[in-house]
């Protein structure tokens, strides 16, 4: 019965005061309307992270040589390449060290019911790809028949590899639109069917260009940590590319497509399982076999945790907020002193008094909260699309949000209540 | 006739042990009959405001006995100070006091609102209060809107809301226009009659004190006279009306005067 009475006061007593309010409440609007924006973009990059994530392969389990975490110094050395594929620091990588063919299909032969397919990367070396006195930074990988199927290229000229430039070892390759910037001036069409000549510590071997793909740089975020940003990827088939170092019959990491109903996460550990008797004796190198589930994980969680840091720094100018609301109800109490007094004579307990003045700060605190969501969103949406990613607003958020400020104003908003509750009626009365 | 109101050697001290302790009212014993109506005289500094308050439950006497229509106020605890203010106890100030940015018919429910009657009966009683104040056209109005005679009307609406057993007025009059004061004056007569409240009239002025049934004059915290008045009342109500009149034709001569000499 009270409450409905105390929430028109207040929003009464509010009104009566616009400009004072709205500034009481710029605190908790801008605490608010922070905390609902950051969680709108964080949310916003998580989902459309892992959704990428996902439609890479979710139930793809990735096998890779990685170096032991011998010491420090060495696990130090090969962090940059934890997910990527062996790079620089694979120059003492050798032959014994190598993922072999029969170890792949002992494997397959093992686990017939999980397996659907293979797709195998072989790492060639970094180096340049060459026209003339042009060139391009480039890293060379040689690619199995599938690989392509699961890790999909945006094409942005030519054609794919076919079945026979796979079978009959063609020196033919994808090459990035960074490497036609850098040697054919940007014109794809122009460097379809041309020879580049790619260079790997010394040795040169021609290839032709049959496609032209888009680099996505960071947008596969933790995938292309090859350190020196400037090189992109240039695919050639598998054996064309063994052909060429002529360093080894090995990989140094493989895909496992699964067949529908496996669990990759349970397959992952039976393989690392698999290997684990080969690389026992191998003191510098281990296969470790890793999911996109488990990697998304990690990264909503590392993106959760950032989140999480900057809405507690949000948090804080919440605090700021509610003080400046106890501030003002402080103001107000003594301004109405009389009102209290009168109040006081007319029969109201102290509790109905301190309710009065919990309600009102209450209300302000809600209606800044309000106010703050509405701004957050907005400003969290706009964030989220100049970011690039699809906005997806908390609901689970906000509601947090609104009661956390209301919570604001009832713990700010008693101490001046409480005041205003244990006022004398006499003094209060005569209060000038 | 009952008592409605007794005291009983009212002592009032402040600053109870410390140096600078100060007994304001020294003794003090007063009866108050149902349906009476007694005013309470006296200087400032004579304790007037303190035995108001006294009366009022706003503050609660160091020793003596207060029973308030059978309930002994000393024995009461905070929250039930605050009920019986509210039931038993309708407040008239001087400076109205009515609750600001609040229309005229939410101010006189405010008692019926801390009683915890239904919106629907408060809202009615209200109605009929301002009615009875003849203020019915006024109810939407802020009291920023209403002039003093209006706001006291309003203030004296708000105090009638729970039937209380007495009306305590401070100065009702004492910040309005003599003309205004009549008004007030004679609607408290009204009440008097009509309902048969009590009222406690406290004043400085003897010409109103004369149209209460007893004047009790106190001087030093102390009662120093008791006038049974109940002859004169009649008498000085209606001389203080033609004295008002005369003052208001006066008045009015006045002003034609002044308009024409400025012409």
């Amino acid at each position: 019965m009270l409450l409905i009475e105390n929430i028109i006061l207040a929003i009464n007593s509010l009104l009566s005061n616009k400009m004072r309010a709205l500034l009481t409440m710029l605190g908790i609007i801008i605490g608010i309307g922070s905390v609902i924006a950051i969680i709108t973009v964080g949310d916003s990059l998580t989902l459309s992270v892992s959704e990428n994530m996902q439609s890479m392969g979710a139930n793809d389990v990735y096998v890779m040589l990685n170096s032991r975490k011998v010491s420090e110094e060495e696990s130090r050395k090969i962090d940059g390449a934890k997910f990527g594929t062996i790079s620089n620091d694979s120059m003492d990588l050798h032959e014994s060290d190598y993922i072999t063919e029969e170890m792949i299909k002992e494997m397959i032969d093992k686990f017939p019911n999980d397996i659907y397919a293979i797709n195998a990367q072989y790492w060639a070396g970094r180096g340049t790809a060459n026209l003339g006195n042009k060139s391009a930074n480039i890293t060379l990988y040689g690619n199995s028949v599938g690989y392509f199927v699961t890790n999909k290229l945006e094409m942005l000229g030519g054609k794919m590899f076919s079945e026979s430039d796979y079978t009959e070892m063609r020196n033919v390759t994808i090459v990035s639109d960074k490497v036609v910037k850098n040697l054919f001036d940007e014109d794809v069409n122009k460097a379809l069917g041309k020879d580049i000549e790619v260079n790997i510590d010394g040795k040169i071997q021609t290839y032709t260009i049959i496609g032209v793909y888009k680099n996505q740089g960071m947008a596969m975020m933790g995938m292309n940590m090859s350190g020196d940003s400037s090189a992109t990827d240039l695919y050639v088939p598998l054996k064309s590319a063994m052909n060429f170092t002529h360093e080894t019959n090995g990989y140094t990491n493989f895909q496992i497509i699964t067949t529908v109903g496996t669990d990759a996460d349970i397959l992952a550990k039976k393989v690392e399982a698999f290997f684990e008797p080969y690389y026992r004796a191998n003191r510098n190198y281990e296969i470790e076999a890793i999911t996109m589930g488990s990697m998304v994980t990690m990264l909503t969680d590392m993106l959760s945790t950032i989140t999480l840091a900057i809405s507690i720094v949000a948090g804080i100018a919440l605090v700021v907020g509610g003080i400046g609301v106890m501030n003002i109800m402080l103001v107000s109490i003594t301004e109405r002193t009389r009102e209290i007094g009168t109040r006081k004579a007319l029969g109201a307990t102290n509790a109905s008094i301190r309710t009065q003045f919990i309600v009102e700060a209450m209300i302000i605190c809600l209606i800044g909260g309000a106010i703050g969501v509405i701004l957050g969103v907005g400003g969290g949406i706009l964030a989220s699309n100049l970011l690039g990613y699809p906005a997806k607003p908390s609901v689970s958020g906000i509601i947090v949000s609104l009661i956390f400020s209301m919570s604001i104003g009832v713990f700010f908003g008693y101490y001046p209540a409480n005041k205003a509750a244990k006022m004398n009626p006499i003094d209060a009365l005569r209060y000038e | 006739m009952s008592s409605i109101i007794k005291l009983e050697n009212i002592v009032k001290k402040f600053y109870v042990g410390q140096p600078n302790e100060l007994e304001i009212l020294h003794g003090i014993s007063l009866e108050v009959e149902e349906g009476e109506f007694v005013s309470i005289v006296g200087p400032s500094g004579s304790g007037k405001s303190t035995l108001m308050n006294t009366i009022g439950v706003l503050d609660r006497p160091t020793s003596g006995t207060y029973i308030l229509d059978g309930i002994d106020v000393g024995e009461a605890e905070e929250s039930e100070l605050s009920n019986i203010r509210n039931q038993k106890i309708g407040f008239v100030f001087q400076t109205y006091n009515l609750i600001s940015k609040t229309n005229a018919l939410k101010n006189i429910e405010l008692p019926m609102l801390y009683a915890g009657m239904e919106r629907t009966e408060r809202v009615k009683r209200a109605k009929e209060l301002l009615e009875l104040v003849e203020m019915g056209d006024r109810a939407k109005h802020l009291p920023e809107e209403l002039s003093g005679g209006q706001k006291q009307r309003v203030a004296i609406a708000r105090a009638m809301a729970n039937d209380p057993a007495i009306i305590l007025a401070d100065e009702p009059t004492g910040a309005l226009d003599s003309k205004t004061g009549r008004l007030v004056m004679d609607l408290f007569h009204k009440l008097n009659r009509e309902k048969n409240k009590t009222i406690i009239l406290i004043t400085h002025s003897n010409e109103l004190a004369g149209e209460t049934d007893r004047i009790i004059s106190i001087r030093d915290g102390k009662i120093i006279n008791v006038k049974n008045n109940l002859d004169d009342k009649e008498k000085n109500i209606t001389r203080n009306r033609e004295l008002m009149n005369a003052n208001d034709e006066s008045n009015i001569e006045n002003e034609n005067n002044e308009e024409g000499g400025e012409k």
